[in-house]
């Protein structure tokens, strides 16, 4: 915690967990995409359903979603934006089971047709977490460079992608794997100290047993 | 960030550095930023802060329907020189009811700690700065003061609602309000640390029982109590009058208390006002879709 979480942030009222906390939801998968988003459902689990309306939090999610931050004007008249934006979108209420009370399950669609799943939690004061990734899990915050390889479970994988960040001088600070089942669907999810190089993300894309990479940059934030 | 008021204290006597740039010299340390950096975020939380009041809309109600223009209402009472309090006070009411409906009406405001309590520090803050003529340097010096205050009790305590009840939000921004406060009135560290416990002990125990589980009743009325009583907690101090308990032993209390507290009653609008039969109706009245 620094003083600008303390006397801070500057954001659109009124629920720093589900007003601020889902707009970066939104923002965040928006960066995930990577591209324009054309078509959203959306699903609020928990806490977030029953008070969402009177939280803005479908608005929130919305305007992140389109790319505004936790401070912009816009958010309360998200609807009309996604409209004006060609963003079409429909909101569902949906029982997740044993997850956190603030959570949402999207299904995007971005403008080139790419599709991207993704489950995450406002866990207070603002702070998210992003728990899974088309069906995969993954916990990070999006607060770090975040690079999350979709692979088959076979060995070799995991010293691909370090070794090439470590080719390009990016630092590792946490990492995790997941797998499905032996040989079947894994996940590397890797939050970095610096940005990866987008010409990396692209060889590592075409890679034998690489199913699918998802970067989360933070430039410009 | 400092994990104690008394660290502050004895620092501010054996170095001479007021408090306000004790805390500044910390987080431009820990964050590698330079003081004038650090120094024109700070100004322009305060302007946000400033913007959030301006801003108010009397004909604008929340999503609800639960809570709008009763800022606009004690602003009229303040007009006719109607109300008890006085003047000052007057205006310390009209500006927490003021920016923290407009917070419901999802308006810009700043989390001061928090947006449920974004109220208290502004609406002291400002009123004082209107009432003394202080510059906006001198301003931005006492946010220091407050976001130090609130450092510490985010270390040793909470600042939020889920985990620590009401206390740990209206009754922490009211100890940085009250510390802030003192600082603007020619208040040193052991004053400024005095005032944020009597204004911290006089809310401990205070629950999180939101009505349907939105930052509407009673929060925004709470925003007026957490203002007022930072500014009692500050007059107390001026006066001489000493907490018996130091500043960083009343954190402590707060963490305990709220460690005790169910959590029916921490923000999870399962007890206390959410669940009388009336606040049950008003729930059953929103739901979403």
């Amino acid at each position: 915690m620094n003083l600008l979480d303390i006397v801070g942030p500057v954001m659109v009222g009124p629920s720093s967990s589900h007003t601020a906390g889902a707009v970066k939801i939104g923002l965040v998968s928006r960066k995930l995409m990577g591209e324009k988003i054309t078509n959203a459902d959306i699903y609020f689990h928990g806490s977030f359903l029953s008070t969402g309306k009177g939280h803005g939090t479908d608005r929130a999610i919305l305007a992140g979603l389109l790319g505004y931050r936790v401070d912009d004007p816009v958010i309360p008249h998200s609807f009309e934006a996604a409209e004006k934006a060609g963003l079409s979108y429909r909101i569902h209420g949906i029982d997740l089971g044993e997850v956190h009370p603030n959570s949402v399950k999207m299904l995007l669609t971005g403008e080139s047709g790419k599709e991207l799943e993704i489950v995450a939690a406002s866990i207070g004061g603002g702070r998210i977490q992003i728990c899974e990734l088309d069906g995969l899990t993954a916990n990070f915050s999006g607060d770090y460079p975040t690079l999350i390889v979709h692979n088959v479970d076979q060995p070799g994988h995991v010293t691909e992608v370090t070794s090439m960040l470590a080719h390009k001088s990016v630092n590792i600070a946490t990492m995790q794997l997941y797998r499905k089942s032996r040989g079947g669907d894994a996940v590397m999810v890797i939050e970095c100290d610096q940005e990866v190089p987008e010409e990396a993300i692209r060889w590592l894309a075409h890679l034998e047993g690489i199913v699918k990479v998802t970067y989360l940059s933070i430039a410009g934030d | 960030m400092y994990e104690s008021l008394k660290q502050i204290c004895l620092e501010e006597e054996a170095k001479g550095t007021p408090f306000w740039k004790l805390v500044q010299m910390e987080e431009c340390k820990e964050l590698q930023k330079t003081q004038e950096a650090s120094h024109q975020e700070m100004l322009g939380i305060y302007q946000a802060m400033h913007a959030s009041y301006e801003d108010y809309e009397d004909k604008l109600y929340s999503a609800s329907g639960l809570v709008g223009g009763e800022g606009a209402k004690i602003f009229k009472r303040r007009m006719e020189g109607k109300l008890l309090c006085g003047d000052l006070i007057g205006r310390v009411m009209e500006k927490a009811l003021k920016i923290s409906e407009s917070n419901a009406c999802m308006k810009r405001i700043v989390a001061a700690p928090t947006a449920g309590s974004c109220g208290v520090v502004p609406a002291v803050f400002l009123s004082i700065q209107e009432e003394k003529k202080l510059s906006d340097e001198k301003m931005v010096e006492a946010l220091y003061v407050a976001g130090g205050i609130g450092g510490v009790i985010a270390s040793r305590a909470s600042l939020s609602g889920a985990a620590g009840g009401c206390q740990a939000e209206i009754g922490a921004a009211s100890a940085m309000a009250a510390g802030g406060l003192v600082y603007l009135l020619g208040g040193g560290a052991p004053e400024i640390a005095n005032a944020s416990a009597l204004a911290l002990k006089s809310l401990l125990g205070l629950a999180c029982d939101p009505v349907a589980g939105l930052v509407e009743v009673p929060c925004v009325k709470r925003n007026v109590l957490g203002a007022v009583n930072a500014v009692t907690a500050a007059d107390m101090t001026l006066a001489g009058i000493r907490s018996k308990i130091p500043a960083d032993e009343v954190f402590d209390a707060m963490y305990n208390i709220g460690k005790h507290m169910d959590e029916e009653i921490r923000e999870t609008a399962k007890g206390g006002l959410a669940t009388t039969p009336t606040g049950v109706q008003i729930s059953e009245k929103i739901v979403m879709q």
